[in-house]
């Protein structure tokens, strides 16, 4: 039974993407409502029958690998997914009186929406190396367009950049997937580190810096951030929520993926794990150095995207069961105090017609509710207690303290300096009083501002109950742990 | 490795090679869109001529992935071609970086 809804969580959002391009308001309303509501009752389902069974396979239509492509849903790939429901369906909610059925704009965004869900699930499921290149591609085909309907010439600039640089990054991961498959005789994720331990080479070891190059490119880490900034700041907000939450996130998660689970322990490319924390640490510095610089509130936070994708890179040498833990931690934690900052700059940007932060003063009468939700979620991205965020700053710190990284700890450290400063910096650039008139509050007298405000502080206050409602969390994604990090 | 398949996997590392140059140096993106579907190109190849089979019959999951390959890398030049219309509307220009970003 399981097995239906695993493959449900795939089709469902598909689906509903055939129905919303039909031309009727009813159609897209069926669509975006079968294809985003059933996918928490889906995940509910599921996750008991992986606490009850562990984690499982599901071969598609009875072919088996290595011919077949097989599913594999495990701890790790439930968490992704239940973000995916939780802040894909929350942004959708927010989305919702932007892009109305029945308008043009609806049209044009419900498919996409709802293809973008549909793939970044099946992309989270997949455990076919060649399956995941198509997801990849789904989600790279299904997001640009989203970024592009903000329709300003900088969204499409930004969009076509994008573009480019991710087909190139599939197209180097394509090239390292061929020569895996070349070596190994096998495309499946699991089965393919017997393969690797018997013919292991230089041409799998090339293999494998190819494929991490293109997900360090897919992913933004530092220095392939380029084209995140402009991506993430242009396009419309419950867009940015979910390109920044997730989008980037799905290649992290293959980094995790490939090198945690299918190369073996012994295999010497397992020293790129001190590259990617060479590279997490310097994008934790570069992107809050960045952040700090900019000007306007969306490019600050897009910028601290790129920063706090550095600690997802960090713990990767790490290999203990709390740097496991903070690893999720911050995969969870981050994706919903982002999303709920990005959400709350949508509603301010609406509100002041600027988010330059020259322009938002006198915000906490303004928008109250938007400012509110953006200094909870930073709460969370600074890492104070007792949000999510902390949680996961804290484990990394006592993962890297009993390693004995002092680089990284340092690189932590001041890391977390830079965020609370450029949280601080977007506060403070909201409560200034320019001059003591009066404004009103655009939020309180509007239905949908205070509606599309609520969206924002309730992933706001998730991020932040993360914190303190973390046990049960951390019980069932413990279970997942690769093999080589479970060892004390 | 027979002589042809040698031949063949040079020809994809070259063109590979041209088609990472031609995306890095080309100002304009029409340009960068043709190297890209170069790189697809020197893959497919790459593929096919490593799934040969010297000694049997040649392997099909190469030849399937390569048929899937092909299909996307249609589709994200037609989709890119179509943004690529929509910047030419936007801003009056085909390249990315413009003197006046902005």
């Amino acid at each position: 039974m399981p097995s239906e809804f695993l493959i449900g969580l795939i089709f469902l959002p598909l689906l509903g993407a055939c129905l919303a391009v039909l031309p009727w308001r009813w159609s897209i309303r069926l669509g975006v409502f079968g294809g985003l509501a059933s996918l928490p009752a889906l995940l509910a389902a599921l996750t008991l029958a992986v606490i009850r069974d562990g984690a499982w396979y599901y071969t598609l239509g009875g072919w088996t690998a290595p011919l077949g492509i097989r599913l594999f849903v495990d701890p790790l790939a439930l968490l992704m997914l239940w973000m995916v429901a939780i802040i894909g369906g929350v942004a959708a909610a927010h989305a919702w009186h932007d892009f109305r059925p029945g308008t043009p704009a609806g049209a044009r965004f419900w498919p996409l929406w709802l293809l973008l869900t549909a793939a970044m699930n099946a992309l989270f499921l997949s455990a076919d190396l060649f399956n995941l290149y198509v997801c990849l591609e789904l989600v790279t085909l299904a997001a640009i367009p989203l970024i592009a309907m903000a329709g300003t010439a900088t969204a499409i600039r930004a969009a076509m950049r994008y573009l480019l640089l991710a087909l190139l990054a599939s197209l180097v991961y394509l090239l390292g997937v061929a020569l895996l498959y070349n070596a190994t005789g096998t495309l499946d994720l699991y089965l393919m580190t017997d393969g690797l331990a018997a013919s292991g080479g230089p041409a799998t070891s090339l293999a494998f810096a190819l494929i991490a190059a293109g997900l360090l490119l897919k992913g933004a880490v530092f220095p392939l951030h380029v084209w995140l900034p402009n991506a993430h700041a242009s396009a419309p907000g419950p867009v940015s929520a979910v390109l920044s939450a997730l989008v980037v996130k799905t290649a992290i998660y293959l980094i995790y993926r490939i090198w945690l689970w299918t190369l073996p322990a012994e295999d010497p490319m397992q020293g790129a794990v001190e590259l990617f924390a060479v590279l997490g640490a310097a994008a934790l510095i570069y992107g809050g150095i960045l952040a700090l610089l900019q000007e306007r509130l969306k490019l600050v936070i897009a910028y601290s995207t790129v920063a706090q994708l550095g600690y997802l890179l960090l713990v990767l040498p790490l290999a203990s069961v709390t740097a496991w833990q903070a690893a999720s931690y911050q995969l969870l934690s981050h994706g919903l105090a982002k999303a709920a900052m990005f959400l709350a700059a949508a509603n301010i940007l609406h509100a002041v017609g600027s988010d330059r932060l020259a322009d938002l003063e006198r915000l906490d009468q303004r928008t109250p509710l938007s400012l509110f939700a953006l200094a909870l979620a930073g709460v969370s991205i600074m890492g104070l207690p007792p949000s999510g965020g902390f949680l996961a700053k804290w484990l990394l710190l006592e993962a890297a303290w009993r390693e004995g990284r002092w680089l990284l700890l340092a690189a932590l450290v001041l890391g977390s300096l830079l965020a609370a400063a450029y949280v601080f910096r977007i506060l403070a650039a909201g409560l200034r009083r320019e001059d003591p008139t009066e404004a009103e509050d655009a939020e309180g007298t509007s239905p949908i501002g205070r509606r599309q405000a609520a969206y924002a502080l309730l992933l706001a206050v998730l991020a932040l109950v993360a914190g303190f409602g973390a046990a049960p969390i951390l019980d069932i994604v413990d279970a997942g742990i690769p093999a080589g990090w479970s060892a004390p | 490795m027979s002589a042809t398949a040698t031949i063949y996997l040079l020809t994809a590392a070259a063109v590979f090679g041209i088609g990472v140059y031609g995306l890095l140096q080309a100002r304009q993106i029409l340009r960068q869109l043709l190297a890209i579907n170069l790189m697809g190109g020197a893959t497919f190849l790459l593929l096919i001529t490593l799934g040969g089979g010297a000694d049997g019959p040649p392997d099909p999951v190469p030849q399937a992935m390569v048929l899937t390959g092909i299909v996307i890398a249609v589709s994200a030049t037609a989709f890119a071609l179509a943004l690529l219309v929509k910047l030419q509307d936007a801003t009056g220009s085909s390249d990315l970086d413009p003197p006046d970003a902005e």
